[in-house]
């Protein structure tokens, strides 16, 4: 199963043009209409040129630092010609994404992704730890059908990072990268091997896995040249602007707040009721969610500690049972502490899968959630600037209305010129408005759709689990029984 | 207020009595008032010492505790195991969670408000019925004694339907019981030193002072481990009720999970009846237990004291008939005392090994059906 599509990413140079680069993959499905060789209705086939993936055209795109604003240019829908099977033209049509997501769901979703053997490199305050990203898959987007590659946590937040300056504007969910935490890190890079710092490389690592699956699992993200030379290539630059202390990071927090205080002044006349209420229904799920993992935290916290007072019950049964001088009694007490010794080791087993499974499955929702809440932020941006621009045309055209009674010919093709550059720009943000509208839309159910399957399969597996325990105590208590019993 | 009638709650604390038709005692009813709690004593007994062969009375904690008492410091009871006092209603804990709900209720929706408040009453529920149950085990204990039950304050305590008009112990007295105590366990520590000639006395002595601290040991552990029990019960319950509003928001169906662990609660209440209330029951035995110890070891010393006292004056030749008359009293006693005491030691360990048995098996079962339900109800819910 080949998954044949063809990425364009367009650098604005004028109203309507054509895509003027396209960065395909390889196309091998014969049984797939074939994309580009033989339509003769492709008006974009001359245009498309095979790259590969370490043409110099890719690099361009993967500097790092902030690209620049790539915005997706709808051709004008008289070009495109609705196709049956993929649409090879921008993803961004209706028809197409539709056709994509039916071609994602009939097959198998085809990529697997492990990140496993955490290891040390180098020592003291530069020291890291370096993981091993294992892809598995079939798809024909890759060089071969199992590789990996070693990255470092800064990899991954650097990925997130171009991820996110190049698609959170246009409406598109990009999965959030697991947090920074300085206290952990510290501690690995001091070199404390004990109990807490290997949980806490365990929990990243696990983080780490469940945040390249979700955004592999995008299809959109799956084909972008970052995510596949992240996956891919052996050396990867440096991402020096995910640190904290550095300018780049300096930046992100002003931007932040800047950000924080527009939301609150923008006034969106909002004429779509489905984002009135979706907004309002993310609303409600993120302090639902919020309250939850609270709980399922404060569970783990408290099974932990039902784990140790039941170690330490233990013990101290098995010592009456040694005081007692009844023989069967002491015999049964004995009996009793190992059994619940054996329980303290249930339950300790039984928080960890309350931790893995839930807790952390429902902080990254809320981290999800966070971004969800982004995107319909930069719809709002988005219609501000639209609206913004209309007001300055409307300015303009009235000032041209004044120059009209002057005697200033070249100041008033100036502003005939300003004008019509105004009006490009207006129509550009109508149309922007109503991309960023239709990918949220497509882009919500999308989400809503995982996560539902996602909740189901944790709460299925955390199910399992739990049977499991049961049958556990089942098969102890029924081997205490008969000591009880024998009591005389 | 609450009240609680006699089919309602099981035996927790069995101490296995042999009652017999003579003299049946047991807690019909009580009233839980805002700060006390009134227990209706129901006697049944064919004994000619009372004027009906069946009657009632309401007695409140504080007259069990003179009864207690009364026993305590008669000396005719020395050589006997004294049936250790009902620990005191304690409500402060509940009522206090009650109240915090009560104040919180605006902040919660009304499914959550009307399942946390059914749960603090079956706490409430739970506790009564244990202390009701702690009441009740004293008396019978005491009429299942043979000596004791023969005690004249025991009968007016079981038959006077007038208030016994038995205050609680004012600041002075609760102060002088203080030092009693304080004295009384430097005395224990001076005659435990004593070593005894017989040796079954000396294994017993042994035996209970190892044994009563390994009971309070095992016994503050156990009140941890369900109290870490109860602690993630209470997550569970909460995370099934925001799973249900969540599910009820979606169509995700995650909403049984609120079955499973529902039992999960009851599994922590009932480890509690068994296994905590069983290990306090014998903490306070065994205290009482060495308290009888205690007296014998006490009395001779006393005896031995009198011994020397009488060799010293019949060296004198100086007051030896009070010598004698005290010595022969001392040895008296202290026979007495050693005699019953070993019966009451022995009766001791039978009950001791009969109610582990009964509680270690029931705990058992209970954990066993538990563990069935849940795992049933979490598969069913799959």
């Amino acid at each position: 199963m080949c998954v044949c599509v063809c990425v364009c990413v367009c650098v604005q140079s004028g109203p309507a043009s054509l895509p003027a680069e396209d960065i395909s993959t390889n196309s091998n499905g014969p049984k797939q209409d074939s994309l580009f060789d033989d339509d003769p209705e492709d008006l974009f086939a001359e245009a498309t040129e095979e790259v590969s993936l370490d043409s110099p055209e890719r690099d361009v795109l993967l500097s790092d630092g902030p690209s620049p604003a790539i915005t997706p240019i709808t051709p004008p829908t008289s070009v495109i010609t609705p196709r049956i099977g993929l649409a090879h033209d921008d993803m961004f049509t209706h028809s197409s994404f539709d056709e994509i997501e039916e071609e994602e769901g009939g097959d198998s979703f085809d990529i697997h992704i492990a990140v496993s053997d955490p290891e040390k490199v180098g020592d003291g305050m530069n020291a890291y730890m370096a993981y091993k990203v294992t892809t598995k898959t079939s798809l024909s987007l890759f060089k071969t059908d199992e590789f990996s590659v070693k990255r470092r946590f800064s990899d991954f937040l650097g990925l997130h990072s171009k991820l996110a300056s190049k698609y959170l504007h246009i409406g598109y969910i990009v999965p959030p990268a697991p947090e920074k935490s300085i206290v952990g890190m510290t501690k690995v890079k001091v070199g404390k091997e004990d109990q807490s710092s290997n949980e806490f490389v365990e929990k990243r690592r696990s983080a780490l896995e469940r945040y390249l699956m979700r955004t592999v699992k995008h299809p959109i993200l799956l084909k972008d040249p970052d995510v596949l030379q992240f996956l891919e290539s052996s050396e990867l630059p440096r991402a020096v602007s995910t640190q904290a202390l550095s300018s780049a990071g300096l930046l992100r927090m002003v931007n932040k707040a800047a950000d924080a205080v527009n939301k609150m002044t923008i006034k969106m006349n909002e004429s779509d009721a489905w984002f009135e209420e979706k907004q309002q229904h993310f609303e409600n799920l993120d302090v639902q969610l919020r309250k939850l993992h609270a709980s399922v935290e404060s569970l783990v916290c408290h099974r932990k500690e039902l784990s140790v007072n039941t170690a330490q019950f233990a013990k101290s049964a098995a010592m009456l049972g040694n005081s007692e001088d009844h023989t069967a009694l002491s015999r049964a007490l004995s009996q009793l502490a190992e059994v619940e010794e054996k329980i303290d080791q249930l339950h300790q087993d039984q928080a960890n899968a309350d931790f893995y499974l839930f807790s952390e499955l429902l902080g990254d929702y809320v981290r999800l959630i966070t971004a969800v809440k982004g995107v319909f932020d930069h719809r709002m941006k988005t219609w501000q600037k639209w609206q913004d621009s209309q007001l300055l045309l409307q300015k303009k055209r009235e000032a041209e209305a004044k120059l009209q009674f002057t005697n200033k010919p070249d100041k008033l093709q100036q502003a005939k010129d300003e004008i019509k550059e105004l009006e490009g720009k207006v129509q550009q943000g109508e149309r922007d408005f109503e991309q960023i509208s239709k990918t949220i839309r497509k882009e919500v159910s999308r989400f809503e759709k995982e996560r539902v399957k996602d909740f189901k399969t944790i709460i299925i597996k955390y199910l399992e689990s739990l049977v499991q325990t049961q049958q556990q105590l089942i098969k102890y208590w029924e081997a205490f029984l008969p000591e009880a019993k024998a009591i005389s | 207020m609450s009240s609680l009638q006699s089919d309602h709650y099981p035996r927790a604390v069995n101490v296995d009595l042999q009652t017999d038709a003579t003299l049946q005692v047991d807690i019909s009813d009580a009233l839980s008032e805002r700060d006390k709690v009134k227990f209706t004593v129901h006697t049944k007994s064919t004994l000619p010492n009372f004027k009906q062969n069946e009657f009632s009375v309401v007695r409140q904690h504080e007259e069990f505790i003179w009864l207690h008492d009364s026993f305590v410091e008669n000396e005719d009871y020395a050589g006997y195991i004294i049936p250790p006092a009902p620990p005191r209603p304690d409500f402060d804990a509940s009522r206090e969670k009650l109240q915090k709900l009560g104040e919180g209720e605006g902040s919660m929706t009304k499914e959550e408000f009307t399942k946390m408040k059914q749960e603090l009453e079956a706490e409430y529920l739970a506790i009564f019925k244990k202390t009701v149950a702690m009441h009740e085990v004293f008396l019978c204990r005491v009429a299942a004694h043979p000596v004791l039950r023969k005690d004249l304050n025991f009968h007016v305590f079981l038959e006077y339907n007038q208030d016994l008009s038995v205050r609680g112990k004012n600041k002075k007295e609760k102060l002088e019981d203080f030092f009693k105590n304080v004295v009384k366990s430097a005395d224990g520590v001076l005659v435990a030193g004593v070593k005894d000639v017989d040796d079954f006395f000396e294994h017993e002595k042994t035996f209970l002072l190892e044994y009563h601290n390994r009971v309070k040991d095992a016994s503050a552990k156990s009140d941890r481990m369900i109290r870490s029990h109860k602690n993630a019960a209470d997550d569970i319950n909460r995370i099934a009720s925001s799973l249900y509003s969540l599910g009820t928001q979606d169509s995700t169906d995650v909403c049984k999970y609120e079955h499973t662990h529902k039992i999960e609660a009851r599994v922590a209440a009932d480890e509690d009846l068994k296994l905590a209330d069983l290990l306090k029951y014998y903490l306070r035995e065994s205290q009482a237990a060495k308290d009888l110890l205690y007296r014998r070891s006490r009395s001779l010393v006393d005896y031995e004291n009198a011994n020397k006292a009488l060799d010293k004056a019949r060296a004198k030749n100086r007051d030896v008939l009070q010598a004698e008359t005290s010595q022969q009293l001392c040895c008296h006693k202290f026979e007495k005392i050693s005699e019953s005491a070993k019966q009451e030691l022995i009766d001791f360990k039978t009950r001791r090994v009969a109610a582990f048995r009964k509680n270690l098996v029931e705990l058992a079962e209970l954990e066993l059906k538990h563990a069935k339900v849940k795992g049933l109800v979490t598969v069913r819910s799959r």
